[in-house]
């Protein structure tokens, strides 16, 4: 028939996000991973071929463990603040009280916060001088004077992490908020009748219909976290003495700071390779709680 | 539902209550900040409540006169407008035939994993060629090339989130049209377009929204007022010697002002969409 898809027609459909795909996507990745193996820099000189130097120096180097050290912190710290303040919220916001459906308008508001704006607030919460955050803990007792949160390698990394958290928790609070209306209502039931109490009716029976939906927003958030870049950026920028930098702020600095692009490919696909684990492990994960049908 | 328990319940308004401070606490901050004047914000101990509202960062920042940050933060925002627009209208443009494509037939539905395996490419995998071929093509600092540099991102994630709005929409009604005779692309213009308008329409929000939000590459790829984005444009004032932190807040609030009312305008739209994916699995 004239209308039916055939594969022939589907492929010719999919052929202007092929053709993009290949163009914008597909070759400046096989071009990275080409440069990896040279010593381009960014501008001028092509770059002769060096084979795995650039590949040996960095693992060789204290600035790529310490980065990868923090990045992981981040993402692994971020994430489980967000998992356990979004289920807690989501629990929350499934109980029926008044007000509640403005509360669970309010979440989407900072979802909708560009990252960078969320980064200028807290920036301005934090500053050592006029930032809310020290005037409210010292006004209300809780500090005896001013300290400079983002300033200090100490507390640095913790302070983007709580912003981080913020923006982003109201994600998995909506996406729990989902899966608990997905619970049915029959089972909730009888296992109040059967006498369950809290504790085991959250762990055996809301739970179970929690876990793939959380799941899939776990690693989809480590994937984002462990790509941070601006919320730092515009934070901190790396700092103190190189405290939150993390991996992607290391490729910035070697491949566009100090143009080495050789180099910097090298460590864009070390990235790339971490990233790419998290999504196979992402994919066996969502098989899984699918019980092999997808 | 059981029987509530006072204490139960002052547990719960006691939550809520927290939950809203806890959200609504910083944008009313930050709106807070941009309205004090200057000596209101560096008083010592702070005042949380300015002595008179002060209007006229807005005026200062919504000011075209040339060189001014006003002049920088307006064409931002046109900028902003334009690059989400063309890379909206532009992924929009190949993810619809090939999230159709995707979700009907068999002979490309493997390829679907390959188009969500380039959406969680890290963007520092392809910035340094991406740099190189855009200077190559005299594309470096123009919205067009940044518009074609955000199709990497936008295209593969419309694509996805089309090929599942395509799925629940009946393909007996696509086989009874070919039956009649109609052609492949009538049957996806009459038929399929407006019974697919919701999803499209949830689509290119969440595109414009992802671009609107990008940092990453637009930090790389403009240099100046003729392309630098909203983004660019906060994070220099955020990082820059500008003293009066009203100022940089103002200029927060305006940035935030679009896509925040965006958020509470389609939020039912925004929560299904990004909700069903995850608990559908």
């Amino acid at each position: 028939m004239n209308g039916t898809l055939t594969p022939l027609r589907a492929w010719l459909l999919m052929l202007p996000l092929l053709v993009i795909m290949l163009s914008v996507i597909g070759w400046p990745f096989v071009d990275t991973l080409r440069l990896s193996f040279t010593d381009a820099r960014l501008v001028g000189t092509g770059g002769e071929y060096v084979g795995l130097e650039n590949y040996r120096r960095l693992f060789a180097s204290d600035a790529f463990w310490r980065a990868f050290r923090i990045t992981t912190v981040f993402a692994v710290v971020s994430v489980l603040l967000e998992m356990v303040l979004g289920v807690l919220v989501a629990l929350l916001l499934f109980q029926d009280f008044r007000g509640r459906n403005i509360l669970r308008a309010l979440l989407i508001l900072p979802w909708a916060l560009p990252t960078v704006v969320n980064a200028l607030l807290w920036r301005l919460i934090y500053n050592p001088e006029y930032g809310a955050l020290n005037a409210l803990l010292l006004q209300s007792g809780l500090m005896e004077e001013y300290r400079s949160w983002l300033g200090d390698p100490g507390s640095a990394l913790a302070a983007l992490i709580v912003a981080d958290a913020w923006k982003n928790f109201p994600l998995v609070a909506l996406i729990s908020l989902a899966a608990l209306h997905a619970v049915p209502q029959a089972i909730r039931a009888a296992a109040i009748v059967d006498g369950a109490n809290a504790f085991a009716r959250f762990r055996y029976v809301i739970l179970p219909y929690l876990a793939g939906p959380l799941m899939v927003a776990m690693v989809l958030r480590t994937i984002e976290a462990f790509k941070v870049f601006d919320i730092i950026w515009v934070m901190t920028r790396g700092g103190p003495a190189n405290s939150t930098r993390t991996l992607s702020i290391l490729v910035y600095q070697e491949a566009f700071s100090f143009q080495r692009a050789g180099s910097g490919a090298s460590l864009a696909l070390i990235i790339t390779l971490a990233v790419t684990l998290l999504a196979v492990a992402y994919v066996a994960m969502i098989r899984r709680a699918a019980g092999g049908k997808f | 539902m059981e029987q509530r328990s006072l204490g139960f319940s002052v547990f719960l308004y006691a939550s809520a209550l927290l939950l809203a401070v806890l959200i609504l606490a910083p944008f009313a901050w930050l709106f807070i900040m941009s309205i004090s004047s200057t000596t209101d914000l560096i008083s010592k101990p702070l005042r949380w409540w300015p002595a008179q509202a002060d209007w006229s960062r807005y005026r200062v920042l919504t000011d075209l006169t040339p060189n001014t940050h006003g002049a920088a933060l307006m064409s931002a925002l046109k900028n902003s407008v334009l690059v989400a627009a063309i890379a909206t209208l532009a992924a929009l443009a190949v993810s619809v035939p090939t999230g159709w494509a995707l979700s009907r037939s068999r002979a490309v539905n493997w390829s679907l994993g390959l188009v969500i395996g380039t959406y969680m490419l890290p963007p520092v995998a392809l910035a340094v060629p991406l740099y190189m071929g855009l200077a190559a093509l005299d594309l470096l600092n123009t919205r067009f090339g940044l518009a074609v540099v955000y199709l990497t991102i936008l295209a593969p994630f419309t694509a996805w989130l089309l090929k599942s709005g395509f799925d629940p929409i009946p393909r007996d009604i696509e086989l009874a049209a070919a039956i009649d005779g109609a052609r492949l692309d009538q049957t996806l213009r009459i038929l399929i377009l407006p019974l697919a308008a919701p999803v499209i329409g949830t689509a290119a929000l969440f595109a414009y929204l992802l671009a609107w939000d990008e940092f990453f590459y637009a930090l790389l790829f403009t240099s100046d007022q003729r392309a630098k984005t909203v983004t660019v444009a906060i994070a220099d004032l955020a990082g820059g010697r500008v003293a009066d932190y009203g100022l940089i807040a103002t200029a927060g609030v305006i940035a935030a002002l679009p896509p925040v009312l965006f958020g509470l305008l389609m939020q039912r739209t925004l929560i299904s969409g990004l909700t069903t994916g995850s608990v559908k699995g």
